[in-house]
Order: structure tokens, then C-alpha cells, then sequence
């Protein structure tokens, strides 16, 4: 009966060792290409999340060997575990502040600042629904946490006596975040009545389209693919009406619903040979990843830019 | 003859309450029959439903494929499936000697009476008691950060994990070593047997069953834990498979998490087959648990 416990371990090892034994073989016959080795830690942004997945997924393609690790735990924790030496990469949809950059360099953490590639959010409205364009406050006031607005026609004139029905990704998006920081300025809450939230786009696109005063906002990449079905509601930030594009999300003019997102290297870890290969895969083949990633890609003058910010920091 | 007047007396009064009792006892069986049900009905339900979202994701290509972001309907849990595998076996290798040597020493060695043996015991029910996720920031603090500094690594998962399973090993083995009979313990020691003789070949083989299936619920609970894997900073999106225990790594609640927080509905049917997957894992655990116990478990 003493067996029994030296067999049970044994056997529990084994378990772990017969299933390590079967991957290297596996893996060994899917190798080819790069002779990068090593690991990458990423974190950050879940904005970024879906860009710094597909980024890693094309690079494992050439590079099996290298180890990448990505996480989605918000800019701010990113940030305090980059600063701990912790991470290879922080993924931001914000530029660093100057507390966390001080953090940094007490831990002796240098960030360069990468953009990767840029955020928009749509609004939308039916095509019934005449609604061509809303001041940033009318739509603070329409999706506030505590808004009773009943009729479009309550935020101001020009816009229809139609009553609201509203849709919205939800909460787990980052989106729904963006939203609710740049217009609402509430911490990730917005009215709850006559919100239909999904997380599902798709059902955003239906809902939108087929209910007839409805209004929403959702990722721009997925209006561009939906068109056709939905109106498109112009944002005023303060200095005239404007629509979303590739273009006016590019240069930061659609204000306030548009923003860069970035990746931070450690002076550091751009050093490491896999690190610094990824940053130079990440920043030739943007456009690639961010249409895999379904984000707004950067113009060839921000890529240009990425490019030598990327240099710089590789030769400091 | 003292029996008979009493059998007598609790038939009368049985009898006497039958008439307006039965209802209430109706009622009583039937608030227990619908407790039992609440349970049940939840899980089934649970079952259920998840398996209307992801059973027709679950193949052999989607535990043996990694997790992709580029196409949706070809990814896989290959990486967390190894990470946990992984997981509960150094989470094993850990709690397994320093669960049972705690619960050797506190039934067999510690005067039971001191004072100490006592705060010790009431710890160890309490921390049995502490949630997961403070266990987390405690692996963060000392085990990921500060004195042992690893990283959010696979050897600081297993560590993480292991402290917080480690009071039910404890409670566990402590109650199979207990419900070993002393009669066995002086009959070893009169033959001349040490005390560690006795534990060694008479206590520990005689509660071993009972052990065994302890550490397997225990490590049931551990490999289905998120919280304190997230406070670590594991990682929630791996393509490789951890090779050594200073590996980063990801795991299978992780992954779950993963995809069901995904906007896209291909991600979220891949979430529901995780949690298949992660049953499945669970059932085989518990019913080896069981079988244990049912074969091996030896009456006195």
C-alpha cells in the first residue's frame, strides 16, 4: 500500500510528461522559416488586444519559435506591470502619462512610444431617421447614465420628434469604453432605458437597420463593411460637422471619436533580437494585421514615423 | 420489558399527530424535494445551455489547435489545455508532501490541547475559507513580485494555486489519517515499531484513499480558478505550449475568459466549447475521485 502514493505522483507526472513528449514532436515538424528564438510579453490595452493578437499570429508564421504572450488588462495596468520590468510591450489607446512614464524610470524602464495604429468609433442612425450630424454634448445628453431624453427632437432643434431607441455594444467592449470615457465622461456607464446593448456587431447592424428610429455606434471598421444598410450620423467635437473615414480617423480631425493606439517597447527589451524582429514585423505589415484585426490601419506618413521612432529607439 | 410501555407510548402519540400532522409533513417533504431540485435544476440548466452554444465546436482539432484571432471558426485551447494539465501536476507536486506532512504532524505529533496546535487549526479553516482572489494578490505580492520575484510564471501559478487548495488537503488528510483506528497505531508500536515506522507503513497506507481523493477535489477546484490567475498576470492568449515550469503560460479558465469577452459570436461558441472541454476534464477528475474512494477505501 505505500506504492500508492509514489504511483499516484507518478502517474500525474506522466500524464504531464506523455502530453509534453507528443507537442515537441508536434512542433518540431511545423518549424521552418526564422531561427528566432526566445519570448515576448505583451499587455495592455484590450483595444489594442485584438491588434497585438493578430500581429503575433502572422509573425508566428515566419517565427514558430518565438514565445509571445499577450494579455488585455486595460492601459493602466499595462502600463504598472511594463514600468515593474514585467512586460516586453505595453499595448496603450492612450500615450503614456507623465506619472507613469516618472515610474518608469525610477524602475529603469525606458518607453518609446509606437503608434500601431488608430481607433474609430461610428454613429449611426436608420436610413429612415434624419439625423446627419450631433454635437458632441447632444450625444453626452442622449447616452448619459441618468439621461430621460424621450424624443431626438429634446437635444436641440433640427433633429427629428421621433422617440429614441438606442443601441450599443456592451461592456466588455472596447468601444463601449472609448464611448463612454472621450463623449459621456463617466466610467464605463451610460444610460441603461431604451439601450439595447449586444456584443455581437452583427446584431448592432440588424437592429440598427431594421427598427425605424433607431440610433447607435459601434466600430467603424464594421460600419465600412455595412454601408449600405445604415445611416451615418457626422460628430461635431467643437469645430464642425465631420464624417468618419479612414482618412479623418487617420489624422485625429473626426473629434472626439477617434484616436491612436500604440505599443510602448522598453529601451530594453527592443535589444532582444525577437523583440526588436516583431516591432519591425509589426510596423512593415500594419495594414495586413489591422485589416485581420478589423481597426483603422495608419497612413504611410504615421508608418513612416512608427518606422523611425522604432530606429531611434533601436540605436539608443 | 422497559422497552414495551415506551414503543407503546410513541405509537399513541404518533398516532394522535397523524391527523393534522400529515399535511405540514407533506409540506416539509415537499420544500426538501424542491431544495434538492433548485441545485439540480441549476446545473442542468447550466449544462444545458452551454452545450447548445458549443457542442458542435468541440473536436479534436479544437484541442489541438492554438488559439487564433485571424480566423474564429479554427481556434483552438491547445496552449491552455497543456497550461492546466501542466498546472495540476506542479500543483500537485506541491501540496501533496507539505499537505499531508501538516496533517501528519497535527494528528500524530502536535499535543492537541496546546495553544498553538490550536490557533493553527483555526487558521487552517479559515484561510479553507479565504476567496480565491485575495490568494492571487498574495502569489502577486510574494511569489510573482517581492521575496521570490519568478514572474508571472508557470512555477508561480502552481505556487498560487497550490496555497489555495492546501487548507482542504489538509482538513482532508487530517480526517482520513483521524478515521484510521488507534487500535492499528498501538498494536504497531507494541510489536516495537518507532512512530515513524507506524505513520509510514500502517497510518498513511491505511488513509490513503481518502488522501487521494482529497488532493483530486482539491485539484479539481484549483485548475478551474480565474480570479488568482489573472491577478498573477498569466496570459489570456498563448501560441505555444509551455515547455518548462519558467514558462509563461495560460490556462483553460483563462481562455474561457478569453473568448466568451469577445464581441465576436464565432469567439463566444469557442468559449462554450472551453467550458465543455473544461467539464469533461472536471467529471474525469471526480469520478477518479470517487472510483478511489470506492475501491480503496478499506473499513475498520
Amino acid at each position: 500500500m505505500t506504492r500508492w502514493l509514489t504511483i499516484a505522483i507518478c502517474a500525474l507526472f506522466s500524464l504531464g510528461a506523455a502530453a509534453c513528449g507528443e507537442e515537441e514532436k508536434k512542433g518540431g515538424g511545423g518549424s521552418g522559416g526564422g531561427d528566432l528564438k526566445g519570448t515576448i510579453a505583451i499587455d495592455g490595452s484590450s483595444t489594442v488586444q485584438p491588434f497585438a493578437q493578430a500581429a503575433l499570429e502572422l509573425f508566428q508564421e515566419e517565427n514558430p519559435d518565438v514565445r509571445v504572450t499577450v494579455g488585455g488588462a486595460g492601459t493602466g495596468d499595462g502600463f504598472e506591470k511594463f514600468c515593474r520590468g514585467e512586460l516586453d510591450i505595453a499595448d496603450a489607446s492612450r500615450a503614456i502619462e507623465d506619472e507613469e512614464t516618472d515610474a518608469c524610470k525610477k524602475a529603469g524602464v525606458a518607453p518609446a512610444e509606437l503608434q500601431v495604429a488608430n481607433d474609430g468609433i461610428a454613429v449611426v442612425s436608420n436610413k429612415g431617421l434624419p439625423v446627419k450630424c450631433m454635437k458632441t454634448e447632444q450625444l453626452k445628453e442622449l447616452f448619459a447614465p441618468k439621461s430621460k431624453v424621450k424624443s431626438y427632437s429634446e437635444l436641440g432643434s433640427g433633429l427629428p420628434s421621433k422617440p429614441v431607441s438606442l443601441f450599443s455594444p456592451g461592456e466588455e467592449s472596447g468601444t463601449f469604453d472609448f464611448f463612454t470615457e472621450t463623449v459621456l465622461e463617466t466610467d464605463k456607464e451610460q444610460r441603461q432605458e431604451k439601450v439595447q446593448t449586444s456584443p455581437d456587431d452583427n446584431v448592432l447592424v440588424t437592429g440598427v437597420s431594421g427598427e425605424s428610429n433607431a440610433l447607435g455606434y459601434f466600430g467603424f471598421s464594421f460600419y465600412e463593411q455595412n454601408k449600405d444598410k445604415l445611416g451615418l450620423v457626422e460628430v461635431d467635437g467643437g469645430s464642425g460637422c465631420v464624417a468618419p473615414s479612414t482618412a479623418t480617423i487617420q489624422d485625429g480631425s473626426y473629434k472626439p471619436l477617434s484616436r491612436p493606439l500604440f505599443m510602448y517597447p522598453s529601451a530594453k527589451s527592443i535589444k532582444k533580437p525577437q523583440v526588436k524582429a516583431f516591432l519591425d514585423f509589426v510596423v512593415k505589415n500594419q495594414d495586413k494585421i489591422s485589416t485581420a484585426a478589423k481597426i483603422v490601419p495608419m497612413t504611410s506618413e504615421q508608418a513612416t514615423k512608427s518606422q523611425q521612432a522604432l530606429t531611434t529607439a533601436e540605436q539608443g | 420489558m422497559s422497552a414495551v410501555p415506551e414503543a407503546g407510548l410513541s405509537r399513541k402519540v404518533v398516532e394522535r399527530a397523524s391527523s393534522g400532522q400529515r399535511t405540514k409533513d407533506l409540506m416539509f417533504r415537499l420544500a426538501l424535494l424542491f431544495s434538492v431540485s433548485v441545485g439540480f435544476v441549476v446545473l442542468a440548466a447550466l449544462v444545458l445551455d452551454v452545450m447548445i452554444d458549443g457542442a458542435s465546436r468541440v473536436s479534436l482539432d479544437f484541442i489541438t489547435s492554438f488559439p487564433s484571432r485571424i480566423s474564429p471558426e479554427s481556434t483552438g485551447v491547445k496552449s491552455a489545455l497543456i497550461g492546466t494539465i501542466y498546472l495540476m501536476v506542479l500543483c500537485a507536486v506541491f501540496i501533496v508532501p507539505v499537505g499531508v506532512a501538516t496533517a501528519v504532524y497535527l494528528e500524530e505529533y502536535a499535543n492537541r490541547d496546546s495553544r498553538l496546535s490550536r490557533l493553527i487549526e483555526v487558521n487552517i479553516q479559515n484561510l479553507a475559507a479565504v476567496p480565491s482572489v485575495v490568494y492571487g494578490i498574495l502569489g502577486l505580492a510574494f511569489i510573482v513580485r517581492g521575496p521570490l520575484g519568478l514572474g508571472p510564471v508557470l512555477l508561480a501559478g502552481a505556487l498560487t494555486l497550490g496555497l489555495l487548495v492546501l487548507p482542504v488537503v489538509i482538513i482532508v488528510s487530517r480526517e482520513a489519517i483521524r478515521a484510521v483506528p488507534s487500535s492499528i497505531r498501538e498494536g504497531s508500536l507494541a510489536l516495537g515499531a518507532t512512530q515513524w515506522q507506524t505513520i509510514w507503513k500502517q497510518v498513511l497506507p491505511g488513509a490513503l484513499p481518502g488522501i487521494a481523493t482529497g488532493v483530486i477535489l482539491a485539484l479539481s477546484r484549483a485548475i478551474g480558478e480565474t480570479a488568482p490567475l489573472l491577478v498573477i498576470g498569466a496570459a489570456t492568449f498563448a501560441r505555444f505550449n509551455p515547455e518548462g515550469i519558467t514558462d509563461r503560460f495560460t490556462a483553460m479558465p483563462l481562455a474561457i475568459f478569453e473568448f466568451i469577452s469577445d464581441a465576436d459570436t464565432e469567439f463566444r461558441a469557442a468559449g462554450a466549447a472551453a467550458i465543455i472541454v473544461l467539464l469533461a476534464l472536471l467529471v474525469v477528475m471526480n469520478a477518479g475521485a470517487i472510483f478511489l474512494r470506492n475501491r480503496y477505501e478499506r473499513k475498520w
